[in-house]
């Protein structure tokens, strides 16, 4: 690999230098903070039921997955395609202290289920700390493989029943809640923990941890010289991102689908999250909920648009594939122009509105 | 005892054609740094094409042709689109990039040329037939011939002519090759083509095993292992790992299956790269990877 220093630098993570100090910005980022938590906590008041559970729900989910996976990616810069597997963990590890430990108080599962995902991540980190960034995407996707394996082919993991489909007991709630049945209980559920998690998400990555991330995934080498226990903040940041994967995976599951099924975080679901990183801001935390909405709004748009140019007529099979070649094209043509994702543009923008 | 040989010898031809995918691969990690995950697709798009001509009755040596200069221009055309300007880009964002390049090809590829499983019929028959006692398919072997002549070609190819040696200079050090006058991006469009051409017979072989569809793109993810145990720069290390993957898989298929239960396949390979990420991070033949400040 001597080819590096002239043509394709590896290692030297200049074109993801992200928003690293958070300077005169600080203030203003936090009353858009509360601006966006308000607006969560009244959107029942203005929207309905339907736009709750199918909309809202799914993209608050997915932007918390996409915190977690920014914060092993995006932060610490270790490629993970392991989103998926991760999220996995948090739904049947959930399910698994639901059903084989018998404790019914939702959160303390929700919880637990993290847990066991940040133990996963640790485990799952642990090769990273031998090898460069770019050689996790083995391990991540070794992860990856073997969890649905796992979930699929191991019936203690669905509790033996003939499809490895879960659903949460009824006995399971929130102290006398149900969450599962009422959609306005379920969605402020999902608010209040996305609200708590991307606060203290937003502050862990301010913190010297989040600065220690930063120079592991800047300068590896030189992180090292200064000080910063590379190994360990590595290890760390595969932890604290397969939590927040694992909380999300579980909260998609149990709230947003009502059951979680293997194929279901299957790898298509970890290029998912990948993806959304990308668009929304690699190093953000605001870029996780402008990606989410992309991807969960994009394939609506385009079908849309496209039943209406074409009308059902034979160019069906060419329609299917949109998707694909516009998110593929769209992930290339923001790699190439803006690296920092649509969170830098929104960035620039206001700078301009400023002047 | 024959079951055992049985079982080796069908994972280890398997085995091979893991390793001309994973050669497709070096041959562009090796001279620009960049891991093409859209190799997968690429290779899906050529032999998509390569079929479809074959069913609209094209003659097989013109089909061929076309479709090797269509997956020429295709790869060629990514290099300068995509990874051109990405120049000195991290290998982490030029493999997203690949990610990106890969859903649009296959996007296209599907809904221009059909999402059915195509059929290829290359002319072998697939009749078993006896080696020394143990039985052997007749297109297993064919298939590891023919890997190994394409093997064959590629080290002529890197040891006896200009072009060559020159690919390999750049690999070897880019600095040093363009002070004494090789011409980059040259160089980099003959690995793209080279990787294309390869990539289709790659394609061909599997396709005319196992039929001409969607899931040629995840032989890049069997790919994935080879390269990580053979290490990302050597042929001759894809090959080994290419046999060790594929008889290892099978082995573990037939023999650990009853234990832990199926669907080993999809795993196997990469706990196995994991293992040797720990013990040997460079693979078996790769150079080893030399961090600078």
């Amino acid at each position: 690999m001597q080819t590096s220093d002239v043509t394709y630098d590896h290692g030297k993570g200049d074109d993801l230098l992200a928003n690293d100090l958070p300077s005169k910005g600080a203030g203003q980022s936090r009353w858009q903070g509360i601006a966006f938590a308000a607006l969560l906590l009244a959107a029942p008041s203005f929207a309905g039921d339907f736009w709750l559970s199918v909309f809202m729900m799914p993209w608050l989910i997915l932007s918390l997955a996409g915190i977690g996976l920014n914060i092993t990616t995006g932060y610490a810069g270790l490629l993970s395609i392991g989103a998926g597997g991760f999220m996995a963990v948090g739904a049947y590890g959930m399910y698994a202290f639901a059903v084989h430990g018998g404790i019914e108080n939702f959160l303390v599962i929700l919880l637990l289920g993290g847990l066991a995902t940040a133990i996963v991540g640790f485990l799952v980190g642990i090769p990273s700390t031998r090898i460069g960034g770019f050689y996790v995407i083995v391990t991540t996707l070794a992860a990856q493989f073997f969890l649905v394996w796992l979930f699929g082919d191991v019936p203690w993991f669905y509790n033996y029943s003939p499809v490895p489909t879960i659903a949460l007991p009824p006995t399971v709630q929130l102290f006398g809640l149900n969450l599962t049945n009422d959609p306005i209980v379920s969605y402020y559920f999902v608010v209040v923990t996305v609200i708590a998690l991307t606060w203290v998400a937003k502050n862990l990555v301010e913190s010297p941890i989040g600065r220690n991330w930063i120079a592991v995934r800047d300068m590896n080498i030189a992180a090292q010289v200064i000080g910063i226990k590379v190994n360990s903040s590595k290890i760390l940041a595969f932890a604290i991102g397969g939590f927040y994967l694992g909380i999300a995976g579980a909260l998609w599951a149990f709230l947003f689908l009502q059951n979680g099924s293997p194929e279901g975080f299957g790898l298509d679901k970890s290029f998912q999250v990948l993806f959304l990183i990308i668009i929304g801001g690699m190093g953000t935390i605001r870029g996780n909920f402008i990606g989410a909405a992309f991807v969960l709004l994009l394939p609506i748009v385009i079908t849309a648009a496209s039943s209406w140019i074409f009308g059902n007529s034979e160019f069906q099979g060419l329609l299917s594939n949109t998707d694909n070649v516009i998110f593929g094209a769209l992930i290339v043509l923001i790699l190439i122009k803006e690296p920092e994702g649509f969170d830098k543009l929104i960035r620039n923008l206001s700078t301009k509105i400023q002047r | 005892m024959s079951t055992f040989l049985e079982t080796l010898i069908s994972g280890v031809l398997t085995g091979m054609m893991y390793s001309l995918v994973a050669i497709s691969f070096i041959l562009i990690f090796r001279a620009s740094g960049v891991f093409n995950y859209a190799q997968g697709a690429m290779m899906l798009f050529s032999t998509l094409f390569f079929v479809t001509m074959l069913g609209e009755g094209a003659p097989f040596i013109v089909a061929l042709l076309i479709a090797i200069i269509t997956s020429v221009l295709l790869a060629v055309a990514v290099e300068r689109v995509v990874l051109r300007p990405m120049a000195n880009s991290s290998a982490v964002t030029l493999f997203m990039a690949t990610l990106g390049v890969s859903y649009v090809v296959n996007g296209l590829a599907q809904g221009i040329l059909g999402t059915e499983t195509q059929g290829l019929d290359l002319g072998i028959e697939d009749t078993p037939i006896f080696v020394g006692g143990v039985l052997v398919s007749r297109f297993d072997l064919w298939a590891a011939g023919f890997s190994l002549c394409v093997v064959i070609l590629l080290a002529l190819f890197f040891s006896r002519t200009r072009l060559g040696i020159s690919v390999r200079a750049v690999a070897d050090d880019t600095a040093a090759a363009q002070s004494v006058g090789i011409n980059l991006s040259r160089i980099w469009q003959v690995s793209w083509a080279l990787s294309a051409v390869v990539g289709l017979f790659a394609g061909m072989i599997w396709g005319a095993s196992q039929g001409v569809s969607f899931s040629l793109e995840f032989l890049i993810l069997k790919a994935l292992p080879v390269l990580i145990i053979g290490g990302f720069t050597s042929i001759e290390g894809a090959i080994v790992a290419g046999i060790l993957v594929g008889g290892g898989e099978a082995l573990a298929e037939t023999y650990l299956s009853p234990y832990i239960g199926g669907g080993l396949g999809s795993w196997f390979a990469y706990v196995l790269a994991v293992a040797f990420l720990l013990i040997r991070p460079t693979g078996l033949f790769g150079d080893a990877a030399i961090e600078r400040v």
